[in-house]
């Protein structure tokens, strides 16, 4: 089943964040609070309008996740890519 | 080079103090994100996908060996330790935290550099030829205007909020590297009537979701007149060009609506009421520029060295990198090194601090200290000495930068993608690895002659996908990455659009059906024929056939 999830950027470093269940911003997307109905969701967002306007996060929004095992993953490619970072080294091989 | 006088030093501080005050109200939260956001902009910060990047401009692609070791400290200091070149001649750093962007600001002006007109509707970072002032063919040297322009176009303030961003590129030779036919405006520097040097004017080229090849709007512009004319073009276009819908924003399309003689003769009729004023270039100020970008004088130099022929018969690797990776320079005995920044399997335009700082030593041991970026994502050492070839050589292949593939087809010009970017539908850099990989045989590779393929993440076509002998245009499909396929782009001379050969292929299917057209175009190829010469004769249906079964 899917469930949503509320992410942003990180105002200090751009980082991908997660809102937790406790209202914290955490970079892993397993602690991120699930939103199964539309009052949960209407929650985080507002959580999310909170936290921009205490300048903690840039462009808060919701995105669907499938859980699988009970785990979180989201169902878009840009979203899997911004929950574990880029497929590719992000820095070149180290020069021997 | 180019020095900074103090109204440039001046600009740039004022900048940085000015940015600094946004940058911690930011973090304060007097500025809002959509307060702050159109301010970062404007000093070339942007949020991607994971993090911030800042895009760093390097005027017309000329930077010293200084320069170059400042942007390696600044990969190390505030980044992950590499930096990114991108396809406009610029760097990007892909991981800076916001409250060290000032002082990276800082560091670069320390350096004569900023990150100023890289983003934001204005007219950006003028591009240029990246073997000005060297080049064998060249009719004269580009940057002395390029750095006019910067000067005029700089904060200029009617043209800080055109209806989009805007790009001009500047070529010295009649054979083009700096892809001025997909410029907004493209300037080719020619010779007049009386045989006196200006300007082809072509304006409206440019790619993304509606590529057009730029049009000739004037057949000869004098020197004098560069400045005025240009305000004429970017008047009719502030004026006329369209602020309702983003796509239709560019000039291209308001020169394509209303067709290029109709155009020209706006910007004439604009052009008649400012011409013979204030901003006709005087020739003293010419001159003075031109005294910035005066040939150095070069160390004596052998046109036949001895060493270099008994070491090129005696290293294979040595000679194919030399007939690969050299171009002609003006100066008998010397010639143009290109460094490619694509190793197989490499990201295309990466490059470590460490590989910058041996860059940098190199082009103060072996190149009067100067290096080039290419909008290629590659680099150039513009005057190395024939005889100093070899040493060059082996540092080079020391910092693993002595891939021999210039202009090959696994010099890959790909853009972010998906990995970084926020615009991207699809991965970019991941598929360039896979066809580098592919393609490494460098026997194969160089037998093949002159094949450009370029890989765009999304229709803004950062990589000019377009213009790509093979071209890969990344798409999203219900979250699913999947590639358009086009042949018979060229970025050179003879600008044209590639065409879509047929339906996309999927992310792990797509290096299979690159490695099939190249196996179409090794089939068909009469003697020695280039890939687009071969795609000129028999048009798409033979690698429709192969990609598809039927045609």
């Amino acid at each position: 089943m899917n469930a949503r999830v509320l992410t942003a950027n990180r105002l200090g470093d751009g980082a991908v964040v997660y809102r937790d269940a406790a209202g914290n911003w955490v970079e892993a997307l397993e602690q991120a609070a699930l939103a199964e109905d539309e009052a949960a969701e209407q929650a985080l967002l507002m959580a999310g309008e909170d936290a921009l306007a205490r300048q903690l996060v840039v462009g808060p929004y919701l995105i669907e996740v499938a859980l699988k095992a009970a785990a979180p993953s989201p169902l878009s490619q840009r979203e899997r890519i911004r929950a574990s970072g880029p497929t590719v080294a992000a820095w070149p091989a180290q020069v021997g | 080079m180019y020095r900074y006088d103090e109204f440039d030093y001046t600009l740039v501080n004022e900048r940085i103090q000015q940015f600094r005050g946004q940058v911690s109200r930011r973090l304060n939260g007097e500025l809002s994100e959509d307060e702050f956001r159109p301010l970062r902009l404007m000093n070339g910060l942007y949020l991607q996908l994971h993090a911030y990047m800042l895009r760093v401009a390097i005027p017309y692609g000329t930077l010293s060996a200084d320069q170059m070791r400042m942007l390696a400290h600044i990969a190390r200091r505030y980044d992950r330790g590499y930096g990114h070149f991108t396809t406009r001649q610029n760097i990007q750093y892909n991981w800076p935290k916001l409250e060290d962007v000032p002082d990276m600001l800082a560091d670069l002006a320390n350096v004569e550099m900023h990150a100023i007109q890289t983003s934001g509707n204005c007219i950006r970072n003028v591009t240029a030829d990246p073997f000005a002032g060297v080049a064998a063919d060249e009719i004269e040297d580009p940057r002395v205007f390029a750095e006019i322009i910067r000067q005029w176009s700089t904060l200029h303030p009617e043209f800080s909020f055109l209806p989009r961003k805007f790009k001009i590129a500047v070529t010295g030779s009649p054979a083009d590297r700096a892809a001025v036919g997909f410029h907004d405006i493209g300037l080719k520097m020619r010779r007049g009537p009386d045989g006196e040097i200006g300007f082809e004017v072509v304006v409206g080229g440019g790619q993304g979701r509606t590529p057009l090849v730029g049009q000739t709007i004037r057949d000869f512009l004098p020197k004098a007149d560069l400045l005025s004319y240009l305000e004429a073009i970017l008047r009719i276009y502030n004026e006329q060009g369209r602020r309702d819908n983003i796509y239709k924003a560019r000039i291209k399309i308001l020169v394509e609506s209303l067709g290029a003689p109709a155009f020209a003769e706006l910007v004439e009729r604009e052009w008649e009421q400012t011409r013979g004023g204030g901003l006709d270039l005087p020739g003293d100020e010419i001159a003075r520029i031109e005294t910035y970008f005066a040939p150095p004088s070069y160390p004596p130099a052998s046109v036949a060295d001895n060493a270099l022929t008994q070491a090129r018969a005696a290293y294979p690797v040595f000679d194919r990198w030399c007939r690969v990776n050299l171009s002609d320079h003006r100066q008998p005995g010397y010639g143009i090194v290109n460094i490619s920044l694509k190793p197989t399997g490499g990201i295309p335009g990466d490059i470590s601090a460490e590989q910058m700082d041996v860059v940098a030593d190199l082009a103060d041991q072996f190149s009067l200290g100067e290096i080039r970026a290419t909008y290629v994502q590659n680099l150039v050492l513009p005057h190395v000495r024939l005889a100093d070839l070899k040493p060059l050589y082996d540092a080079l292949a020391d910092a693993g930068l002595a891939t021999a593939n210039i202009g090959l087809a696994t010099d890959i010009i790909s853009c972010p993608g998906l990995d970084f970017c926020n615009l991207a539908n699809a991965r970019s850099i991941p598929v360039a690895q896979r066809i580098s990989e592919r393609l490494a045989d460098p026997d194969r590779l160089e037998a093949m002659g002159a094949l450009r393929i370029n890989i765009s993440g999304c229709i803004n076509a950062c990589a000019h996908h377009h213009t790509g002998d093979i071209g890969l245009l990344g798409v999203d499909r219900k979250g699913v990455e999947l590639y358009q396929i086009t042949l018979g782009g060229r970025g050179d001379g003879d600008a044209a659009i590639g065409s879509i050969i047929g339906p996309a292929f999927s992310y792990d299917n797509v290096v299979g059906a690159v490695d099939n057209v190249i196996g179409t175009f090794l089939e068909q190829r009469q003697d020695g024929e280039n890939f687009a010469e071969t795609y000129r004769r028999i048009g798409p249906a033979p690698f429709k056939e192969q990609l598809y079964g039927t045609a």
